[in-house]
């Protein structure tokens, strides 16, 4: 127990007088990941009824998931319009975010501010006016409905992502190579995408979360066999509590978790 | 004579030619923008348009400011705004309260454990809000873990009521919200120069007052940016409060809901959804300039 009486700052702060901040702090830590972890021995429990631990083992509602074609198209769904927004918000917003970076354009201000606008309106907002507006397009219950939604939804973040990479690069960089004869798009594509390329996998990473995290705007644009994953679960978790939402919920967390893996490689790249 | 004349034309030519170059440069460079002004012209600007529209039109489809009497008269109305602003004012303190402390240690643990510990705030950043959702209402229920658990150690006799009312939907709110504060806030602290605080103390300050007006002074405009944040996206949220509150709670985005999805009725959705936007917009547009000023008067 010696380290609690050295100093833990430059302040000679002790250890022991920060105890009570350690305490806040790991509390704090088991509330955040408690509920994320609570579902994974959820999910093998044979009963119907909560129990916890599980007093029998049994795969029985991973089963009644993959083997539902009314799920696993659900899934089908969401996962094809998350990968379609990503390509397209990373694209757009890179774009975006390096044109505005550049700073020459004009109404750079307002721009910015439509470019972040998504991140500001309520979602219901949004839901309800792109069922009223999608419904006289007939684009209700399309995969390019709910991607036109996800990926405008999924901007902002590219664009924060994206200008924080541009800001740590040196764009003088790019001048030199079209100082020295190349044009700006083939600059661009040879020496600032290889520079600015975490950046990018970090905002690909963010745009596919955001649309498969999304469940408002799906719940009004996607219904019956159209629906999303997210839909779907949001359904079934109003009526009951259903254990296969457990199972499901940990073939997600399992994603979460090499999501998060791949993010922390890129960013650790990045810093370097 | 002649030479300097045409040395002047030179350079007025060349002028020329930097000028349209440029020009084209900008030109190009705007061209970039389109697809993404496109697009949320189309998937956000419109819809929100059409919403404001339809916010002006009356029951029998003429021009009236009858749904926005109707929000100002209906006590319902000023009830469900009330709500939602007490709950998001309540999640943004506890969110605010738990993640400043939270930020601190974490900035000021040494680099391994620093990794592990971030998983900690990480993990569920990446976890669908809708997974932890359901967690917190397997926990929280009635015959939930934690009840259960309690009855079973014998603790209580009659299960606490923490879901489908306040202190559900506020349990839910804050662990999904604290992500959103603490990792800004983790990096803005990370930023601050670690020798301005060994100078305080080298000039005789305490800890405690080295922290107060050294760091903390520095760590504010993280600090108050994440707050924002947090108090936007709790007055338009949806999916938590609707399921752990289970209709006890009625914050503006169920009630939006609820208006359109029940009864059908889009100009009093709308004008709710108007209203819900403006105050979110005027919030972030006095916060911007509250900041820039502040800012203004730091480096004065």
């Amino acid at each position: 127990m010696k380290w609690l009486f050295q100093p833990a700052s430059l302040t000679q702060v002790t250890h022991l007088q920060r105890l009570w901040l350690y305490v806040i702090t790991i509390l704090a830590m088991a509330f955040l990941v408690t509920p994320t972890l609570v579902v994974i021995p959820m999910s093998f429990s044979e009963s119907q009824f909560l129990e916890f631990p599980p007093k029998q083992l049994s795969l029985r509602w991973y089963e009644n998931y993959f083997m539902s074609s009314q799920w696993m198209q659900a899934t089908l769904i969401s996962v094809k319009v998350a990968i379609l927004s990503m390509f397209a918000a990373t694209i757009i917003g890179t774009a975006g975010a390096y044109a505005l970076w550049i700073g020459t354009v004009r109404f750079r201000t307002a721009l910015w501010g439509l470019f972040a606008l998504p991140l500001a309106v309520p979602v219901i907002l949004l839901a309800i006016g792109s069922l009223f507006v999608f419904a006289r397009l007939g684009l209700v219950n399309t995969t390019l409905g709910l991607t036109l939604m996800h990926t405008a939804m999924a901007l902002p973040f590219v664009m924060i992502v994206m200008t924080s990479g541009f800001a740590s690069y040196d764009m003088n960089q790019e001048q030199a190579a079209r100082s020295l004869g190349a044009n700006r798009v083939y600059a661009f594509f040879t020496v600032t995408l290889p520079q600015v390329k975490f950046s990018v996998i970090s905002a690909m990473l963010f745009s596919f979360f955001a649309s498969f995290d999304e469940v408002v705007v799906a719940m009004y644009i996607s219904t019956g066999s159209g629906a999303t994953l997210n839909r779907k679960m949001f359904a079934s978790l109003r009526d009951q509590v259903d254990p296969t939402i457990a199972a499901i919920s940990t073939c997600l967390v399992t994603v979460s978790i090499l999501l998060l893996l791949i993010s922390q490689l890129a960013r650790s790249r990045r810093a370097v | 004579m002649s030479a300097s004349l045409t040395s002047l034309q030179a350079r007025r030519l060349n002028h020329e030619a930097l000028r349209r170059a440029a020009r084209r440069e900008r030109r190009g460079l705007e061209a970039l923008l389109l697809p993404g002004i496109a697009l949320l012209v189309c998937a956000v600007l419109l819809p929100i348009g059409v919403m404001f529209y339809l916010s002006f039109i009356g029951e029998d489809g003429s021009f009236s400011l009858e749904n926005y009497l109707r929000l100002w008269t209906t006590p319902v109305y000023g009830e469900v705004f009330k709500i939602t602003f007490r709950i998001s004012f309540f999640t943004t303190i506890i969110v605010a309260a738990v993640g400043y402390p939270l930020a601190f240690v974490l900035v000021h643990l040494p680099g391994r454990l620093q990794n592990w510990a971030l998983l900690f705030v990480l993990l569920p950043f990446w976890t669908p809000v809708l997974v932890r959702t359901y967690a917190w209402l397997v926990l929280l229920q009635d015959h939930g873990l934690i009840n259960d658990g309690l009855i079973s150690l014998g603790l209580i006799s009659e299960p606490f009521e923490l879901s489908h009312n306040v202190t559900g939907a506020l349990i839910g709110m804050v662990q999904i919200m604290l992500p959103f504060l603490v990792l800004p806030l983790f990096s803005s602290m990370k930023a601050i120069d670690q020798n301005l605080i060994a100078a305080a103390s080298n000039l005789g300050a305490t800890p405690a007052r080295a922290f107060r007006d050294v760091f903390f002074p520095l760590s504010l405009p993280g600090f108050l940016a994440g707050i924002l944040m947090v108090f936007v996206l709790c007055l338009g949220f949806y999916v938590t409060p609707a399921v752990l509150g289970g209709g006890s709670v009625i914050m503006a985005a169920m009630r939006i809901d609820a208006t359109v999805r029940l009864y059908t009725s889009w100009g009093a959705a709308s004008s709710l959804g108007i209203v819900l936007l403006m105050i979110t917009v005027l919030l972030i547009l006095v916060a911007t300039y509250v900041g820039r000023r502040a800012g203004q008067g730091l480096f004065r």
